[in-house]
């Protein structure tokens, strides 16, 4: 399947990938509406990890054999046919037993009061997701590169 | 700091509107302009560090930033310009040299803006290159005086090692450690894929780039630093640095602390050493002992390169290449007064050499006239922009052209002339870590391809104008430019006409 890989030697540590990534998770989809018109906004679902010139964009790995779907109490992480990890948030009871589980420390909670999880969905529905398309430096790829 | 008296050159100005506090300018600013204020939770700058480099302004997602000049003004003064003040200023605080980064900025006459070229009209048919084949393969190095075709029509006469460009156009030189390794790469892959030549600068040639040595010209200069025997017989031509456009005179000094591991190991010198370039070549005191140097280089490389001496262009400037042509040298390159530079002391840069519309006509009538125009090809750098200066230079009489500062734009680069500082925003003049991989050497590839690319079909697009179907046919072919707004003694030396003529 196709995923997102992080290419580190070319971040430069801007977090746009961040900042976008909410912007496509937003209402209105426009980055001054998100930022300043919408107080619920989302929670970023990459983070940049960063050590002294080292940094790299982070997010949901979809793993093959997802200990976050297993471990769901409810059933509301699933794997779709394409192989993207997915979170019915209808059916996330905020349990975070996927955070516990999950060997990468992918999945985080929403901001505020809602008792959910995010996690990447790979942008759903759009061609490439946000942070690939908005890095700056190709240092965020979303490729086919076979069984790893 | 503590206080100056330094007024800011410019002046951030940040759209609150549009300001979204993500704070993308403060991560990207190596100048320390931005800072996020924890307490007020927004975005702050510190005017005063800013360069102008551009950097905020592009990455910001909102478009928020515009940097300005600052306004202050000094009480007019013809005589004492603001620039004339500051740099006063400056110095009265340092005691120092001033230094400067890339190309004279001067409002001295840029000639080429002087200089229009030809088309052909009604009584000579102009060439669509669309349609039809337009040559634009260049060939640098010595030229016979004479062919000999033997009966079986085999070539008799042995050709001297040539260069062949797929069009009139080199990256100049520009070392590892002056610009990071991903700029050399950048330069090194463009150069491959454009089938033209990279220069390494006096830099040495680093491991990682040994595959690109068809397309490199090595540099030997002052310091001789990354020479070795492998370096010489690698590359495609050798280079002997004797001068450069932006500091003729001047030897050159990178700091010890862009002297990282890997620059050591490239130009072999200690670790954290500042490689010092001395003025004069040690063992060049004359046009003989540069001779020796020439052919002590061909030795070395089995005869099988051409060898190119570079001189920055002063006022001498022909006379001098009549020597170095008689010395022995393949390729003549000059540098004129507004060429780049990483770093050179300000009123160096500012004051010394000549335009390189001079140089080049200088040059070519001098060679001509001593009949030995064919013993070597000439190369112009320093401030060619576009393709249209590459034409003007060919017609003038240049074999082909150097860009620096222009492939440097390509990848990136937004002429803040603070190379000096080994903080490049963009990640080209820089060897900090954090800083190098801000350039991609993909994206700076394509950039750099795609800029001669579009440059090759204009000066096609030109050339079918005049009706020349090769640029071999273009050289030296002055009766294709007149000149404007230029004196009748400034005509001759260019030995162009005025238009109208």
């Amino acid at each position: 399947m196709k995923r997102i890989y992080a290419r580190e030697e070319y971040c430069v540590g801007c977090r746009l990938c961040e900042i976008f990534c909410v912007v496509g998770h937003s209402k209105s989809k426009d980055i001054i509406k998100t930022y300043k018109k919408e107080p619920d906004r989302p929670a970023p679902r990459v983070a940049v990890w960063e050590d002294g010139p080292l940094s790299f964009a982070f997010q949901c790995r979809h793993c093959d054999q997802p200990s976050c779907v297993e471990a769901c109490i409810t059933g509301a992480l699933s794997k779709n046919e394409e192989g993207t990890v997915l979170c019915n948030e209808d059916k996330c009871v905020g349990c975070w037993t996927c955070i516990t589980v999950c060997p990468f420390g992918a999945i985080q909670r929403e901001e505020g009061e809602k008792k959910k999880i995010v996690k990447c969905n790979l942008c759903s529905g759009e061609p490439e997701p946000y942070c690939v398309s908005h890095c700056p430096n190709r240092a965020i790829v979303y490729e086919e590169r076979g069984v790893e | 700091m503590g206080f100056s008296m330094l007024a800011p050159e410019y002046r951030v100005d940040r759209d609150k509107d549009r300001c979204i506090d993500c704070k993308v300018c403060v991560t990207q600013c190596p100048y320390d302009v931005h800072y996020f204020d924890e307490e007020e939770e927004k975005v702050f700058a510190r005017e005063e560090n800013c360069v102008n480099c551009h950097r905020c302004v592009v990455l910001c997602p909102t478009r928020a930033l515009i940097i300005r000049k600052y306004p202050l003004e000094f009480r007019e003064n013809s005589a004492w310009k603001d620039i004339d003040i500051r740099q006063l200023q400056k110095q009265a605080e340092t005691g120092g040299i001033l230094l400067s980064g890339m190309g004279n900025p001067k409002p001295l006459p840029v000639f080429w803006d002087k200089i229009l070229l030809n088309a052909s009209q009604v009584t000579n048919p102009s060439i669509d290159p669309l349609r039809e084949p337009m040559e634009l393969k260049t060939f640098l190095g010595r030229k016979p005086e004479r062919l000999e075709i033997g009966c079986d029509g085999s070539l008799k006469t042995k050709i001297s090692p040539q260069l062949e460009l797929s069009a009139p156009v080199m990256f100049s030189a520009m070392s590892f450690g002056s610009i990071s390794l991903n700029a050399c790469r950048v330069l090194a892959e463009a150069a491959e894929q454009l089938g033209i030549y990279y220069n390494t600068g006096e830099g040495g040639l680093h491991q990682s780039l040994f595959k690109f040595a068809d397309h490199t010209v090595v540099q030997v200069a002052s310091g001789r630093f990354g020479v070795n025997s492998e370096y010489l017989k690698i590359g495609a031509g050798i280079e002997i640095k004797i001068g450069q456009g932006a500091k003729p005179g001047i030897g050159g000094h990178l700091p010890g602390e862009k002297v990282r591991e890997e620059v050591a190991a490239t130009r072999m010198i200690p670790l954290g050493t500042d490689a010092i370039s001395p003025a004069p070549h040690h063992d060049i005191y004359s046009i003989e002992d540069l001779r020796q140097l020439i052919f002590a280089l061909k030795e070395a490389s089995d005869y099988e390169k051409p060898v190119s001496v570079k001189i920055a262009a002063v006022h001498n400037v022909a006379a001098i290449a009549s020597g170095i042509a008689r010395a022995g040298a393949d390729i003549i390159t000059i540098d004129g007064f507004r060429g780049g530079t990483g770093a050179a002391p300000t009123r160096i840069r500012d004051n010394v050499g000549i335009p390189i519309e001079f140089a080049i006509s200088a040059v070519d009538n001098r060679l001509k006239e001593e009949g030995i125009r064919n013993q070597v090809s000439v190369v112009a750098a320093g401030s060619i922009r576009n393709s249209a200066d590459i034409v003007k230079a060919v017609a003038l009489g240049a074999d082909a052209v150097y860009i620096g500062t222009a492939a440097l734009l390509a990848m990136g680069c937004h002429l803040c002339r603070k190379c000096y500082m080994g903080k490049c925003s963009w990640g080209i003049a820089t060897q900090q870590p954090h800083l190098v991989k801000r350039l991609n050497p993909e994206i700076g590839r394509e950039r750099l391809v795609n800029l001669i690319t579009g440059w090759k079909h204009e000066i096609k697009e030109i050339l079918g104008g005049m009706g020349i179907n090769a640029i071999d046919s273009l050289r030296g072919n002055r009766h294709m430019l007149r000149g404007v707004d230029l004196s009748s003694r400034e005509l001759d030396i260019l030995g162009i006409k005025a238009a109208g003529e």
